[in-house]
């Protein structure tokens, strides 16, 4: 005899929601009224953006550049660049053909690496006609996780970077090996943040990348006062050839990013049109309303 | 009784006696046998086992196995070593499986591995595990019902004595013994019984499903040797017949012992499966055993049997699978392309194209995208599907509401694959005898002398319900006394006709009597003539006993014996059969009892009592009771010696005998004088007329199929509620007629359109839409229909008129066009009966109408004869807790009673339906929504079939993240509660209709999806197109998270929206869903877990490094909401016009009842009025002969090797007629 329980009668309590006018025409209007003031809002922030309070964040641009090319992307060796000493010898097929160069492995391996941004910027502010350098803070550009767990030095005895890169060859478009890219110790090698920066690849062929910090020195003052500025590009990255474009942008960032009237014209758009949708229900409702009012039959 | 003999008898008597059993009719018989002689190959010796262990006959390559089959029979597939290896195999023959293994394969080609390994591995092999646990399970309990089959109880003999063994130790040339009640185990030859004449009472309930007793003969020599056990034992006979086969009712071989050879049919044959009745014990010597028992060889391979909406499901992998292919060529030339430009000009990726020409690269990605897009063909879903179905059919196991107390049989789902098909039920086809009714008669009422007797409901007269084989077990203690007044009349004795009725009553019938413990017991070959007879015992008229001409009964307490002049045996023509005694007294009487039509036309006066009977007829036929007029009149001596020896003349005959013979019958039945009507109640299952009712309602057609006559089957569909009085009845004469003339119709037009294609209901306005029709047509008929539509050449001639203007038409397709319109004319009808049908013919009309409607059908039955029928039909259910259990072993569903029915169908069937559909939907949907992205990423990443997602997210995204939510749609969804699914069968249309998802809703949810897909990508890719957050940077990792997020969480709200009954679990599922999705994403990108393995955990923190960045908050947000608020709206739409709302259907139709069903109370009013026969009788003819000749008496009669006409074609006579031959 089958067991009579509610699962197995198929008698569990229910809550049957049923859609009615009464309850879906405040959602929309909810909808839009949130919508609309968080579109504003997020509009206005954005507007309100400027490119030099409070912390500035100078970004570098590349447009029409694929580094979400499939093989591109997996040309990189994860192990070698999270300091596994076997890797780095022996890096992954992957990188291939940037995998080795003249019998030596490459440090760091692979097309991403090889391809890495090395123009350099330089900010200066002229004031009377005088140039004083902005100082560019290159560090505190990576995320967390790339800096302290995915990009590690190998390791072995002493922090001489240039020891244990022994046995590697730079990548081949680089001037330099991977252990002279800066002269601070804990941004030289793969832990260098121009680098992990880089080799985070774009999801899409236009993007930009943090370069430098600037940072707010007092609260007085903004952090770049009005005045003319001169931007010295030291040009060593080709993008002619693929029609691409190079772009510096300086930002400051708001709680939602930095400057982007996109979501607030998409959240001001999606509110209005909900509040549009509710009133052509509601007007619908009333040419219909009273035909189905009894229709909620309890079960 | 010998002495009438005629010519043929003593031609054939020059052969081995019995060899003539051979052949009813050996006029034609002789030519066949002769055309195409079975090879008797088979060889069987008593007693003899090693002889039978010596052969072996090939099977595969060079292996052998025993010619002899043993009698264990093995249905399970697997054991534990073949288990893994054939599963595997067995599941590898689906398409989708072997397609995923292919492109698991392709993912270990590096040049085109876009996705990690584990992405499909890991489903897949959840898919594997899972449904060969299933399998597993199914095996497990196949292996426990053969293992109860093949250890039933049986003696064998061994040695020189009977022991107690299992069936399966059974060997062919066993001789075993065989008692009351229990099962035939295998095909044997019966040797000898231990009743007279060695006939041995069989039921075949299990074989043809028919209930009354069957009589089988051992050969008269065996029968008088094999008396002891040690006779037995030393028997040797060798018995020589054809190899196994599938024929049912054919069997031919000889036996050889004592260098003498006897001829065998199948009358000395005991199929397995059979029960001994009536019979204290026989022995039979084994033939065929296991699988080589014709049972065994005619239940074939059960084929799968797939759904509508699995056919389509199937469909439509492929065509998502060819669109998929479709896509990936379109991508994989432009990816052709963009290789060029990458090559020239993008200095970055040059290097990368070395050695890689553009069609190189095209032919990569081409293999890369099919790779990718792999995941959107919905490979999970044939897993959660099974698993749906698996939970609904134990639903459907676990209902009290279909739980049968009285005998604890619950519904059984034993097909778990086809629950979404009984929502869409079209028609029915149910078997009348053991599905509709119980197949229990009881008297219920009679009109004597214009008095009408037990009026009361005759509820109180509840008797033991279940097995219809009470007749032969009730003691005498059992009372009818249903009426008093009519008890008490019978005592007082005072009405001469009272009296003559319940004599009649106790004479005339062919019940054969024993006395058992001091019990009468009486065997009659048709329920109704039994409770006749019991009727009139408990009225004090007992049939005490019989011998071959004279009856004993006991009339109040007086003894009297009859002396039996004639029988006048019943067939269906006459539709009567009478008896010509003289009493005690010496006065001859003919007593009759027959269909009121054929009775009330040989009276020899009107009178007042005759209208008044007449009416209570009326009254009858309207209380579907099945009716018997009763007369008798006095025969005079002279009048009786004139025509006995006119019937002795005619039953010598050569020719023409039968016909002789019946007008001598009708000659005699005349100038009747009228006794009185007898009402049975033919007992329908509870609940029968309101199932069918609510059937109806729910537009489901029920046909009956039955083996039963047309007017039991007609008396039936009234009591059932089936034809109703307001109904044409079209029988076959109109049939043939509309048939006719449709064809007349179509043949004219044929010069303009192709024949057969205009509607033939259309076509008949007048007859059609007005009116109620209803179709009785009887086997035969339909014989001649189905064939090459030879009612139509044969019996009119007419369409050779057309055939020349119509050119070269095969007779195949003029049979199919016949075909198509009969099937037309037929469902065009409220209600159809169809009588006297074969089993085949069953599976045939349920073929008929699945194949020129395209209707999804449901057969039920309770018999072996349904089983062709149950498995020909979508859906087979079997009635389960009689004592053949062979419909059930092949039906899908199993029932306890017929009105469990409307609870399968129009609860079960339609909520499943409802579920598959809902389920599908949503699973295109979130398969679309969630994996479509894919392909807009790659006209963003320059067509290199680059991921979007990462692989755990893929691997996952259909096992965790969406299995759920999707599960308890498809568990525990319901629209309306099963209380209200009931009491608006209306909804049930849906189902029928396909509404819920067909190629349009599949079209929309594509689109549904596919913009569902495009809103996530692209608002993530505006806001991450040159844009920065307050930490995220436009990375590739937190794109493909923002996207995964949003796709997601649209995909479940949707769920949310969809989901119309939420219980705790809808709840905890859908919850569970997002809570894997957090878990999973944690755990795969956790940072240990990158340590571990940096190749497989790619995406350290991308997940809380971007969902705890408020722009991409925002982002997913808006996704959510765009995805969202086009479906609300949508639904918000509807609910507010109320167009799609099941409620509204509801109220609308609520207020639309009342009316109609006062109008049908009308209709039944005026019609009632109309005069119908509600006669019937399931008794067929040729027992007299039997009675007659003595065979089955205690005191022997001289004529052993008189045998039963199967056919019953020859006239019945009081004499011994040797066979017709």
């Amino acid at each position: 005899k089958p067991d009579n329980t509610a699962f197995k009668q198929q008698r569990l309590p229910a809550w049957q929601p049923i859609l009615t006018a009464g309850t879906v025409l405040p959602a929309f209007f909810v909808i839009g009224l949130i919508f609309i003031p968080i579109g504003i809002g997020i509009f206005v922030t954005s507007n309100n953006i400027r490119e030099y309070e409070s912390n500035v964040f100078m970004y570098y641009g590349l447009s029409n550049f694929y580094q979400n090319h499939r093989r591109y992307v997996k040309s990189r060796d994860d192990s070698q660049l999270n300091g596994d000493n076997s890797s780095l010898l022996n890096p992954s097929k992957e990188c291939e053909p940037y995998r080795t160069n003249e019998d030596k492995p490459i440090a760091p391996c692979g097309a991403i690496a090889n391809s890495m941004f090395n123009d350099t910027l330089e900010l200066y502010r002229i004031d009377n006609d005088t140039r004083t350098p902005i100082t560019l803070i290159k560090k505190g550009i990576a995320w967390w996780t790339d800096k302290n767990v995915k990009f590690r030095n190998p390791t072995g005895d002493g922090n001489n970077l240039t020891a244990l890169f022994q046995g590697t060859t730079k990548p081949v478009n680089w001037p330099k090996p991977v252990y002279m890219l800066d002269s601070e110790l804990d941004n030289n090698g793969f832990i260098n943040e121009d680098f992990i920066v880089w080799m985070r690849t774009a999801a899409l062929p236009t993007f930009r990348k943090l370069y430098r910090l600037i940072e707010r020195k007092n609260n007085l003052q903004p952090t770049l006062q009005a005045g003319k500025y001169s931007l010295e590009i030291t040009y060593n990255y080709p993008v002619y050839s693929f029609d691409g474009r190079k772009r510096m942008i300086l930002s400051t960032i708001s709680w939602m990013g930095g400057k982007n009237p996109f979501l607030g014209i998409a959240y001001i758009t999606v509110g209005s049109i909900c509040f549009f949708l509710g009133v052509v229900l509601l007007i619908i409702h009333h040419k219909y309303g009273n035909r189905n009012t009894s229709a909620d039959i309890p079960n | 009784m010998c002495s009438w003999t005629d010519g043929r008898t003593l031609v054939v008597q020059l052969v081995p006696r019995g060899a003539s059993m051979d052949d009813h009719d050996p006029a034609s018989g002789c030519l066949h046998e002769k055309k195409k002689l079975p090879a008797f190959t088979w060889e069987v010796r008593a007693n003899n086992r090693s002889y039978h262990m010596q052969f072996k006959k090939k099977f595969a390559f060079c292996l052998t196995k025993k010619k002899y089959a043993g009698n264990a029979i093995k249905t399970a597939k697997y054991n534990i070593l073949t288990f893994l290896p054939l599963n595997l195999y067995e599941q590898f023959h689906r398409m989708a499986n072997v397609y995923f293994v292919f492109v698991i394969l392709l993912q270990t080609i590096p040049e085109i591995s876009t996705l990690p390994w584990y992405t499909l591995l890991f489903p897949l092999s959840c898919l594997l595990t899972i449904r060969a646990l299933r399998d597993l399970i199914d095996d497990i309990g196949r292996h426990q019902s053969d293992r109860n089959i093949n250890s039933r109880p049986c003696e064998i003999l061994s040695g020189k004595s009977f022991r107690w063994q299992k069936w399966c130790d059974i060997c062919v040339g066993d001789i075993v013994r065989l008692r009351k009640e229990s099962f035939v185990p295998a095909d044997m030859l019966l040797l000898c019984s231990s009743e007279p004449s060695s006939l041995c009472y069989v039921e075949t309930a299990d074989i043809d499903g028919e209930t009354n007793l069957k009589f089988r003969q051992a050969l008269p020599v065996t029968h008088r040797e094999l008396t002891s056990e040690g006779s037995v034992a030393a028997f040797d006979g060798r018995v020589t017949c054809e190899e196994p086969n599938s024929r049912m009712h054919s069997f031919t071989g000889t036996l050889q012992w004592r260098g003498e050879t006897y001829a065998l049919d199948s009358e000395r044959i005991l199929l397995r499966g059979c029960k001994l009745r009536n019979t204290d014990f026989c022995y039979g010597l084994v033939i065929y055993a296991g699988f080589d028992s014709k049972i065994m060889r005619n239940c074939g391979k059960i084929k799968r049997k797939k759904t509508k909406l699995d056919r389509m499901m199937d469909q439509l992998v492929i065509i998502i699978f060819l669109v998929l292919l479709a896509m990936s060529l379109c991508l994989a030339i432009a990816s052709g392309f963009w290789a060029k430009t990458f090559q020239e000009k993008h200095t970055y990726l040059s290097a990368l194209y070395k050695h890689t020409a553009p069609a190189k690269q095209a032919f990569f990605s081409f293999w890369g995208f099919a790779i990718l897009l792999s995941i959107i063909i919905p490979m999970s879903m044939y897993i959660t599907f099974e698993f749906i179905y698996l939970v609904n059919s134990f639903f459907i196991n676990w209902d009290l509401e279909m739980y049968y107390a009285v005998k604890d049989i619950p519904a059984k789902a034993r097909s778990t694959s086809l629950n979404d098909q009984l929502g869409q039920i079209e028609y029915i086809f149910s078997d009348k005898t053991g599905t509709l009714t119980q197949n229990i008669m009881s008297f219920k009422k009679c009109c004597i002398n214009g008095t009408v007797y037990g009026l009361g409901t005759g509820r109180e007269n509840k008797q033991p319900s279940g097995s219809g084989m009470t007749w032969s077990h009730r003691g005498e203690k059992m009372s009818y006394s249903n009426d008093v007044t009519l008890l008490e009349a019978a005592r007082r004795d005072s009405d001469p006709l009272l009296r003559e009725f319940l004599r009649l009553l106790a004479l005339c019938h062919t019940i054969m009597v024993e006395e058992r413990g001091g019990q009468l017991v009486y065997q009659a070959a048709s329920p109704d003539e039994e409770a006749l007879v019991l009727a009139a015992r408990d009225l004090g008229y007992v049939f005490l006993s019989r011998t071959q001409d004279t009856i004993t009964i006991s009339e109040l307490g007086v003894k009297r014996t009859y002396k039996v002049l004639a029988m006048l045996d019943f067939n269906s023509d006459r539709k009567r059969m009478s008896v010509l005694v003289r009493d005690p007294q010496g006065t001859i009487r003919l007593y009759t009892k027959g269909a009121d039509t054929v009775i009330l036309a040989r009276l020899r006066s009107r009178g007042p009592s005759e209208t008044f009977t007449e009416r209570a007829l009326d009254c009858f036929a309207e209380e579907t009771l099945r009716t018997l007029c009763l007369a008798s009149k006095v025969v005079s001596e002279a009048e009786y010696c004139e025509w006995s020896r006119r019937h002795q003349e005619a039953s010598i005959l050569l020719q023409d005998r039968a016909w002789q013979l019946d007008s001598l019958y009708e000659e005699m039945e005349q100038n009747l004088e009228l006794l009185g009507v007898t009402a049975i109640e033919d007992k329908l299952q509870d609940g029968v007329p309101e199932t069918i009712q609510l059937l109806k309602l729910g537009n489901i057609k029920v046909w009956v199929l039955t083996g039963d006559k047309q007017e039991t089957a007609m008396n039936i569909g009234y009591a059932c509620k089936l034809l109703t009085d307001d109904m044409e009845i079209l029988e076959e004469k109109e049939v043939s007629e509309i048939l006719e003339a449709h064809w007349v119709r179509n043949s004219r037009s044929s010069s303009r359109k192709a024949p057969g294609s205009g509607r033939l209901s259309q076509q008949h306005p007048g007859t059609s839409c007005h009116k109620k029709r209803a179709l009785v047509v009887s086997g035969d008929f339909l014989d001649k229909i189905l064939h090459t539509g030879e009612v139509l050449m044969k019996e009119e001639g007419w369409l050779w008129q057309w055939l020349p203007c119509r050119g070269a038409t095969d007779s195949q397709e003029q049979g199919s066009l016949v075909e198509k319109a009969f099937v037309d004319l037929a469902t065009s009808c409220q209600a159809v009966i169809c009588c006297r049908v074969t089993p085949k013919q069953k599976a045939l009309i349920v073929q008929l109408v699945k194949k020129h409607k395209k209707a999804t059908t449901l057969a039920i039955g309770d018999g072996a004869n349904d089983v062709n029928m149950i498995k020909t039909a979508d859906i087979g259910v079997g009635i389960s807790g009689l004592e053949g259990m062979q419909a059930v072993q092949c039906s899908d569903y199993a029932l306890a009673q017929f009105s469990y029915l409307q609870r399968l169908l129009l609860v079960h069937g339609r909520w499943a339906y409802l579920r598959i559909c809902k389920f599908l939907r949503y699973f295109f949907y979130k398969t679309f929504a969630g994996l479509m992205a894919q392909v807009w990423f790659a006209f963003h990443s320059g067509f290199t079939a680059q991921p979007l997602y990462e692989g755990w997210f893929l691997a996952l995204y259909n096992v965790f993240y969406t299995a759920h939510p999707v599960l308890s749609v498809g568990l525990l969804e319901q629209d309306v509660s099963a209380k209200k699914s009931l009491e608006f069968p209306e909804l049930y249309a849906i189902g029928q209709q396909d509404e819920l998802f067909n190629y349009r809703i599949f079209g929309v949810t594509l689109l549904h999806g596919v913009s569902t897909s495009l809103a996530s990508f692209y608002i993530a890719f505006w806001a991450f197109k040159d844009c920065v957050g307050s930490k995220v940077v436009g990375d590739y990792e937190s794109f493909s998270v923002t996207v995964a997020t949003s796709a997601l969480l649209s995909v479940l709200v949707e769920i949310i929206l969809d989901i119309k009954h939420w219980t705790v679990l809808s709840f905890l599922m859908v919850t569970a869903s997002l809570l894997l999705f957090c878990l999973f994403s944690y755990l795969t990108q956790s940072i240990d877990a990158f340590r571990i393995a940096p190749a497989i955990f790619r995406f350290p923190d991308a997940s809380q490094n971007a969902l705890t960045d408020p722009y991409i908050l925002l982002v997913v947000l808006l996704s959510l909401v765009v995805n969202t608020v086009p479906s609300l709206t949508v639904r918000s739409y509807h609910a507010i016009t109320g167009r799609h709302s099941i409620q509204q259907q509801i109220c609308s139709k609520a207020r639309r009842e009342p009316e109609p069903s006062v109008e049908l109370r009308t209709h039944v009013h005026r019609g009632s009025f109309r005069r119908r026969s509600s006669y019937a009788f399931s008794h067929q003819e040729g027992y007299a002969g039997l009675i007659t000749r003595g065979d089955s008496l205690r005191t022997k009669g001289t004529c052993a090797t008189g045998g039963l006409h199967p056919q019953g074609t020859a006239p019945p006579s009081p004499s011994c007629h040797g066979p017709s031959a």
